[in-house]
Order: C-alpha cells, then structure tokens, then sequence
C-alpha cells in the first residue's frame, strides 16, 4: 500500500462513512472498504478515474469539487479525505471549510512549497521550480495555489482547526529524520488530520 | 440484417405471449382480470437463476430491445447497442428479460387489446396504469419466469423511473438498479410537454375521443404532431445544429408553408411513421404515467425516506445536453441515495445528443455500464469472490 495512504488508513475509525474528494483511482477507498470495512463515496472528475473506480466496485460520483459540496448534509461523514488535490483547487479554504460542514474530521495531503529543492531552485536559477515531483511549468500547471506548511498551518490557525496529527514524508512517501526535525524545509508531502477546536 | 451486425447480435428472436388470469388492482382502483405481456428474453438463466436482468422501456419502447425479428430487418432492437453477446450487458453471461408494457401496445394488453367484458376492442376505456402498476405486472412476470431476484433491473427515462419503484417496493427483489437518463418525478415543463402532445392527439378529428379503431380510423396527424414536440425535445439545440443546421431543400424560397428547411422535412417524417406503427390510446397513457409518477409524494414529498429502505446497489447516468431529463434531475436520486447512506455511482457523461444519447453507443458510457455490469456477472457466478 502506498505510505501516505497506510497513514490516513491508520487514521480512519473502522466502519466509518468516509467522503473521499479527487478520489483518483479509488485506491484508498478500496484499501479502506478491504482493511477498515468502511463504507462512502469518491468525488472525482477525471474521466479514466471515474472508469477505474467502476472497475473496482468503488462508489464514485462525478463531481467537481471546486464548485463546492452542497448536495452533502452537515456532519454527515466521519472523515472527509483529501489526498494531493488541495493546491489544485481554485478556493482551497472553502474547500477546506466545506470539508470541516459535511465532515466531523478531515484528512488533507499536499506537497510542501517551501522544500530546500524548491527554495534552492528559485533563488539559484530565479525560476518557479519544475522538477520530477512538479513536473509542469508555471502557465499549464494544474498546481494553482501551492503552499508551505507554514502557509497552510497559518490558514488552520486563522479557521480555528486542531491538527489532530501531522505527519511529513518525502516522495515516495517515506519519512526521514530531516523532515521531522524541520518540517517546512525537509518535508515534501504533508499529511494533516483536522478537526473543529471544541469551544 | 448485415453480417457485421451480427457477430455481436444475440440474432434472430422470436417474441413470446405470458398470460395471467390472476386479477390484477390498478393504482386507479380498476382491475385487470386477465391480461397478457409480450417478451423476448436473450442469454440463458443459470441453475441458480441469479443472473437475470429485467429492461424497462421507455415512453414508446417495446419488448424488442436486440436483435431482429427477420432477417429482412433494417434496424435492430431499441437498445441493441448495450445488448447482446460481449456487449455492456452481456448475454452470455446474463439472461435478459424485456417486456411490452400493460397498456402498450405491441402485443401486451392495452388500448388495441379486445376488452373481455365486451369483446369490443378497450381504446379509451383502457384503465390508466401507472408506473406502480408496471412494476407489479412484471414482479409477476418475474413470477411465472422463476426469477425471485433480479441480479439487475436497468431502465432510461421512463424506464429509470421503473428501476426507481422496483427498488423502493420490492428491495430484495433486486442486488442492482441502473437508473440512466431519468428523474424521481416530472418537473411542471416536463409535463407541459406531455399536455401539448396529448392536446395534439385528442384535437385530431379522427382521434373520435380515442374510439378511432371502432371508427375505422387513425388520428394520424394528432399523434404525428405529438411525436413531433417530443422528438424536438429528445435532441438538443447543438444535435440539431449539426444534424441540419439551416439546410433547405430547394436553393430557393417558395415564399409558402410547404417543406423548405430539412429539419421540417426530418421531424415530419419521423411524426408520419411513428403515427403507422404506434397507437395513439397507449401514446396517451405512457405520458399519464410519466406525469404521475413520484415515488417521494407516499414519503411525506421526501425521496431520501423513500429510498431508505432500497438495498440495491445504484448506477446513475446523465448527458450533459439532455434537457428533458437533465443531469440536475439524475442528481438528484444521487443525492437521495447518499444522504440514504445506499451504495450509488454516479456519471455525467459529455453528450450531444440530448435525451436521445442514453440508447446511443456512446464510448465512454458503453464502457462504463459493462464495467459495472461484468462485476454483476461476475457476483452472478458460483463460488465468486465478490459475493
């Protein structure tokens, strides 16, 4: 199983109702319905994705997420989860609020911006970095609104969320001694667990 | 009937008459005391009789979903595109079931049937069924064919709404309901459009207030103008901007109300031929049922309480184009069923074809719906593992 995606299962209570946004593939919901017995939905918009998901008797509709998630009640899943799709949102903090309505929790992945490579790159070469992680270039990239993990705990704390858990990898998912001592220069992908602050 | 054709065609078929003399209540209080339904059937039920499917027909279908019926046949079956050997719902692995709809009127009991209190032919005097009073008939026809479970039933448009009320009355009675192309009620346009039709059919003077048959006549033009305004609403403004755009007949104007563009010329055509093979009585209690039909009005107007109780497994189509049935109104069934906490799939598939794409073989929604027909074949086999 992919590492992130052992994480967020280790995460997620058995028997669960999950809403998975840009489900992808449907790896995760699969993995999570075999290991974790829960049961939901993936949102997703690619059409190959869609098709895969059919393909493995994954729950899946097709919606697009950005234009927000008002056909879903209030609290009405246990864990919203969000894997590699929030610095492609065009509102990513609504999002993020529409997750925290319909979700009691939520689990968000994204790739960190302010990684020494990242950092290394602009200033050296004075280019939005491009490399094998972002492969695009900055005027067709699908990544319109990259953060760092400062950046993004700054937006938690501005909506009053408790990070439950934070757990930072590298690539290929693995951790590294680097990435936990200095998060936001060593860590390229980010796992959070959120919840409201109980008041 | 070309070669091509029927490499992946379940072929010739021969439709058969079921009769029933178990009486049978209507919704409107009226009982049927006997009555017949005509169906073909493709593919071949397993010992376990877990594999069969039952497809509902729309406003105007029949039982002819694929094949021919001779060899001489141009056209195949109504959805001979998803139906046959290979095919997204696949006869050799599934036992299809299509049935004529009482009322109907191809060989099914309806308006062109002898009223056995008479021995008069019923027209107008036909009860008006509704969608309930179908999907008794075909629990019954379920019946008399040993089926005690549907591993499918699969219906567009008006046959969406079928699957819709099979799922809610009878829930162990299907695993899976593919609902394409419908809605869980009619909007106020929708049956506007209805109204205009049944208008067109009953102020026809030979309609003679839906005794025509007696009368030795047709209300062929009421009925062709009827198919007309619905034909016009199954394709969408861009299908026919590139189907005739504003193409003309003569390179000229003949400043008169003759044909002058091709799109008078196609829906007249398709007016005249559907008014000779399609009775204008059954045109009449097809729209009825459609406008009647919400399953949410016995559930305090709430669709999430009426599907609360469906244990079938849900896949749900629209077409971007379709304004007929519009993908808002497939959403929401989608969203009945996930604030239900059902098990649904959900696509919008980009088409321009309007109402008229769900019986269209579509790429991306023919591999689609035999994607997600094959995981039913294979639960249907014995010993699988996705049972």
């Amino acid at each position: 199983m992919r590492r992130d995606f052992k994480v967020i299962s280790q995460w997620i209570t058995p028997d669960s109702h999950i809403l998975d946004l840009a489900c992808g593939d449907g790896e995760l919901l699969q993995q999570l319905q075999r290991n974790k017995n829960i049961k939901g939905y993936g949102l997703e918009i690619n059409e190959a994705n869609i098709l895969k998901c059919i393909k493995r008797r994954v729950n899946v509709i097709e919606q697009d997420i950005d234009e927000g998630l008002h056909n879903f009640a209030d609290k009405s899943f246990d864990t919203v989860v969000m894997t590699s799709a929030l610095q492609a949102l065009r509102n990513p903090d609504k999002v993020l609020d529409e997750m925290l309505r319909v979700g009691k929790e939520c689990i968000v992945t994204f790739p960190n911006f302010g990684h020494w490579r990242c950092r290394l790159y602009l200033s050296l070469r004075g280019r939005m970095p491009v490399s094998e992680f972002m492969p695009y270039s900055w005027y067709d990239t699908p990544n319109i609104h990259f953060c760092t993990f400062k950046d993004f705990e700054a937006l938690c704390h501005n909506k009053k969320l408790d990070i439950v858990n934070r757990l930072v990898t590298d690539q290929q998912h693995h951790r590294n001694t680097l990435g936990q001592i200095i998060p936001n220069l060593f860590g390229e992908v980010a796992i959070y667990h959120l919840r409201p602050k109980l008041r | 009937m070309s070669e091509i054709a029927q490499e992946s065609s379940v072929g010739l078929v021969t439709p058969e008459l079921m009769s029933f003399t178990t009486p049978l209540t209507l919704s409107c209080g009226r009982e049927l005391s006997q009555y017949d339904l005509m169906i073909e059937t493709y593919g071949t039920l397993n010992p376990s009789r877990s594999n069969a499917v039952l497809i509902c027909h729309a406003l105007s279908g029949d039982h002819h979903a694929a094949g021919y019926h001779s060899p001489d046949d141009r056209k195949p079956g109504w959805w001979d595109t998803s139906i046959g050997p290979g095919k997204a719902i696949d006869t050799n692995r599934f036992f299809v079931v299509c049935l004529n709809n009482l009322g109907g009127c191809a060989g099914s009991t309806g308006p062109t049937s002898i009223n056995p209190n008479t021995g008069k032919v019923w027209g107008p005097d036909f009860p008006v069924v509704t969608v309930d009073d179908w999907v008794e008939s075909q629990a019954r026809l379920a019946d008399h064919l040993g089926i005690e479970q549907w591993a499918a039933v699969v219906g567009g448009s008006l046959g969406g709404m079928q699957v819709l009320e099979w799922s809610i009355r009878y829930p162990e009675r299907l695993r899976n309901a593919v609902v394409i192309a419908s809605a869980p009620k009619l909007s106020a346009q929708n049956i506007a459009f209805n109204e205009v039709a049944r208008q067109a059919i009953m102020s026809d003077p030979d309609f003679c207030n839906g005794r025509y048959l007696e009368a030795d006549t047709l209300p062929a033009a009421g009925l062709g103008l009827a198919r007309m305004v619905g034909h016009i609403t199954y394709l969408s403004d861009d299908a026919m901007k590139e189907k005739f755009g504003r193409e003309m007949r003569d390179t000229h104007f003949n400043f008169d109300f003759g044909i002058e563009f091709q799109v008078e010329s196609y829906l007249r055509y398709q007016g005249e031929s559907f008014s000779k093979r399609f009775d204008a009585n059954t045109y009449l209690l097809m729209t009825r049922a459609l406008d009647y039909y919400d399953p949410a009005s016995r559930f305090d107007n709430n669709l999430v309480k009426a599907l609360s109780h469906t244990t079938a497994r849900f896949f749900v189509v629209s077409f971007t184009t379709d304004w007929r049935f519009s993908p808002e109104r497939s959403e929401e069934i989608v969203n009945a069923l996930h604030m239900a906490r059902k098990e649904v799939s959900y696509l919008k598939i980009d088409a321009p074809q309007g109402h008229d794409a769900f019986l269209m073989d579509i790429p991306r929604y023919t591999e689609a719906l035999g994607a997600w027909m094959s995981h039913i074949a294979n639960e249907c086999e014995p010993g699988s593992a996705e049972q």
